[in-house]
């Protein structure tokens, strides 16, 4: 586990710094709830009114005026899209910058083989994500806590764990591209990520677009439908796992066999 | 056993050349040495070797181990110090030291230690803060800490000042006293000819001449260099002709006998008879289409 722990101290700083970003914004958003009730008369009305935009967020079907539908639309879009730029960014670096930083010919002239490389690394994107929802988890139930709101422990439990899955799919995804790179790997992992919530939008406006509900993982993230129905989208989370599967068995069958340069 | 044995290894990178059937043996405990200009396959040869690129064919054993199939035994028992020596910015020298021989699992914090004193190098410091010349000296620690049976390296000295070239040095040859293999890959062939036992030259990714530094220098032509005035153009067998300032130098593989009379019939203030040196025997190997002089 030499290099998992290796790992773990280079993308200390980028850890801490994502961490604290999510964390901070998430539990601040959280404070805001309790002015934002006072006022809330209308502004529900509002934005259940903006046509199309409010579709593209869910707001059509999430109430804002709840905690839960407040905390569905906000957490959302902090850990949903800060959580899915972290995991991509972290996962697309994570074999190719080995190249780019031109310290691939230091650590694969060890007796580690390849596939040890691939795993110890592998396991050190994982340990970061779960390690970065654990923490933003807890300081948001903390938060509730602090302005009063009774938590709805299945409802977040399960937004939390949308967002979670939906990340492991992304950095899966993100770290099978990264075996074939060896350059500009922050460029293709942001890249995905806003690709994906894009589609996303798309289809939650367009009728016809739905079928890009089973390419992203926003989709089954999406906090209206997690809500109302009380559950994830089963099929839709196989076939983002399979993709992920697919990502992860791609930087296997590659990286073993790649020429470094 | 041979330490290294390389039988019609061949790498293409797509259809780019690197190296074509390339033969070479190196007998366990040698100094040998692997001379060629840059692009002409050295770091392709011993990329190969290490298992960083795959070969597009041919085989290599290293102390009868496969490049392919058994590249972590091939890893554990060599030590590797590549031409441009990177590593993680954000490190000490000591703790890129300690993951090389955690990666390792060994321990060789008191042989590191010895190695940075001698070449001066304080530990304590961040890799983003060393010179090309200091990140250099770190690489030779890593390359060296595990006591390893084979040395491959790749241009070792640049970035090296003289002191730290002869130090260097020292301590490569005292590990082959010991008898550590060594396979010296470089450009710089006084390097070659003060430390190898036997060299052999890359061009254009094949093996154009192998021997022993004695023999690769040793070679029937010699370098005349005359002042004066001679009419040398009756004279058949010169090549390499260079003239400065009354000075005339040239390479002569023809009958000593024509030579003497030659030079008797000009008036001649200086002269001097020498064997070439490996630089000039190298140049001639690239000039000449790999033919022997």
């Amino acid at each position: 586990m030499t290099l998992v722990r290796h790992e773990l101290r280079q993308g200390r700083r980028s850890f801490l710094i994502w961490t604290a970003a999510i964390g901070f914004l998430l539990v601040i958003c959280v404070f805001l709830f309790p002015d934002m009730k006072k006022q809330m008369d209308g502004v529900d009305d509002l934005f259940s009114s903006m046509g199309s935009f409010t579709a593209a967020f869910g707001m059509d079907r999430l109430n804002f005026g709840t905690f839960a539908g407040f905390y569905g639309v906000e957490c959302g879009n902090i850990l949903g899209l800060g959580g899915a730029f972290y995991a991509s960014l972290c996962a697309a670096g994570m074999l190719s910058k080995e190249e780019r930083d031109r310290t691939a010919e230091y650590l694969l002239t060890h007796p580690v083989s390849r596939t040890r490389i691939i795993t110890e690394k592998l396991i050190a994107v994982l340990l970061q994500i779960v390690v970065m929802n654990l923490i933003v988890y807890v300081l948001s139930i903390c938060s509730i806590f602090f302005i009063g709101e009774t938590v709805l422990w299945k409802e977040i439990n399960l937004l939390h764990f949308a967002y979670f899955i939906l990340q492991v799919e992304l950095a899966a995804i993100c770290f099978g591209i990264s075996a074939f790179m060896r350059r500009g790997s922050a460029g293709v992992g942001l890249g995905i990520a806003v690709m994906m919530y894009v589609l996303n939008l798309v289809a939650n406006i367009s009728e016809t677009a739905g079928f890009l509900k089973y390419i992203t993982p926003f989709a089954y993230a999406e906090s209206a439908d997690v809500l109302s129905d009380g559950c994830l989208d089963t099929a839709k989370v196989i076939i983002g796992m399979l993709a992920g599967v697919t990502g992860i068995a791609a930087a296997y069958l590659k990286y073993t066999k790649k020429d470094i340069q | 056993m041979d330490a290294i044995r390389i039988q019609k290894l061949t790498k293409y990178y797509g259809k780019a050349r690197g190296i074509t059937d390339l033969d070479l043996t190196v007998e366990k405990g040698e100094f040998f040495g692997f001379i060629g200009p840059n692009g002409a396959g050295k770091s392709t040869t011993v990329r190969t070797l290490l298992g960083l690129v795959m070969p597009s064919g041919g085989s290599a054993q290293i102390f009868g181990n496969d490049i392919v199939k058994d590249r972590n035994a091939i890893l554990r028992i060599t030590g590797y110090l590549p031409s441009e020596a990177l590593f993680y910015p954000g490190m000490k020298v000591k703790e890129v030291l300690r993951l090389s021989a955690r990666l390792r699992k060994t321990d060789c914090a008191g042989e590191a230690e010895e190695l940075c004193e001698r070449l001066q190098l304080d530990s304590s410091r961040k890799i983003s803060e060393l010179s090309f010349g200091n990140r250099k000296k770190t690489a030779i620690v890593c390359a060296l800490q595990h006591r390893p049976k084979l040395l491959i390296l790749d241009e070792p000295t640049s970035g090296l000042d003289p002191l730290m070239q002869r130090e260097f040095f020292s301590i490569l040859q005292k590990r082959n006293r010991e008898g550590v293999t060594i396979f010296l890959s470089s450009h710089v062939l006084s390097e070659i000819q003060s430390n190898c036992g036997r060299a052999a030259i890359i061009r254009e990714g094949r093996i154009v001449a192998c021997d022993s530094v004695d023999m690769l220098s040793h070679t029937s032509a010699k370098r005349i260099t005359v002042q004066g005035s001679v009419a040398l153009d009756g004279l058949d067998g010169i090549f390499d002709r260079r003239e400065t300032d009354g000075v005339v130098s040239f390479l002569y593989s023809g009958d000593m006998d024509s030579l003497l009379r030659t030079l008797a019939q000009g008036r001649i203030s200086d002269l001097s008879i020498s064997e070439p040196s490996l630089e000039e025997i190298f140049m001639h190997y690239y000039e000449k289409d790999g033919e022997r002089i």
